[in-house]
């Protein structure tokens, strides 16, 4: 299968996380995916790009997320950068169910992590945050 | 997202269209708050899920958040037509353990 790719750029609104979860959604269904794989592709990228929303610029700031999508050897590499307040703490950050607020549950990166093959978060104070997350199709893991 | 306000005696019943995420999750949780300030009398909440097409973190937490709420005034969370996808969530979230889960509205009615 021949390299695909697809870059994007927009605002960090949260109007904006279901327009990157159809992208991402239609981008992936070029791979073998199960219904449930995609899912939980969806909601993979849902919360990174959340947290872009949330964390990289609070307060409604003003900023802009890129979703960068590629497909190498059969594998969906998805990347998502924010260039906002960036992670003082990391580790702190990847405590389940830590959440500075009550009406969030702290799951995002568990299920970032859950549901995608890898995920790497790259985070440096004052300058951002990026978010490399990879899966491949259950059914083409036998296939190399 | 839309949601449907309806009470059954001391229950109040939510029916949700549509999506549950950062964008969607503060008009549910600002609906069923409105609605359980100016009704003192409710106790117990069911939420009919049955058209939620997605749900996240965030609108897990909403959900969490609205448990928290009826739990305050001694009442009871259930969730009706929760689709395999977002039972495998809230199993994931530990929401499981402090929401019945029913077949149907009237299910949830009888039981809480």
């Amino acid at each position: 299968m021949k390299t695909n790719y697809l870059q994007v750029k927009f605002p960090s609104l949260p109007e904006n996380i279901s327009l990157s979860r159809v992208i991402v959604a239609s981008f992936a269904a070029r791979l073998d995916f199960t219904l449930n794989e995609l899912e939980e592709i969806r909601v993979a990228v849902s919360e990174a790009v959340s947290n872009c929303v949330i964390h990289g610029y609070p307060g409604n700031r003003e900023g802009e997320i890129q979703l960068e999508l590629a497909i190498n050897s059969g594998m969906l590499e998805i990347v998502v950068v924010d260039y906002g307040c960036g992670i003082v703490d990391l580790a702190l950050a990847k405590t389940p169910a830590y959440s500075t607020d009550p009406e969030r549950m702290g799951l995002g990166l568990v299920f970032m992590e859950s549901f995608m093959d890898e995920m790497i978060l790259e985070s440096e104070p004052g300058k951002g945050t990026r978010v490399v997350m990879r899966k491949k199709p259950e059914r083409g893991k036998n296939h190399g | 997202m839309t949601i449907d306000l309806t009470r059954c005696g001391s229950t109040l019943v939510v029916k949700v269209h549509g999506e549950l995420d950062l964008s969607t999750s503060p008009v549910f949780r600002d609906k069923i708050e409105a609605e359980l300030a100016r009704d003192e009398n409710i106790r117990h909440l069911v939420l009919d899920l049955g058209d939620v097409s997605f749900i996240d973190s965030s609108g897990l937490g909403a959900v969490l958040g609205r448990f928290k709420s009826i739990s305050q005034r001694g009442g009871r969370l259930a969730g009706v037509k929760v689709p395999p996808h977002l039972e495998k969530l809230f199993a994931l979230s530990g929401l499981l353990k402090v929401m019945t889960i029913c077949p149907t509205v009237e299910d949830a009615l009888n039981k809480l």
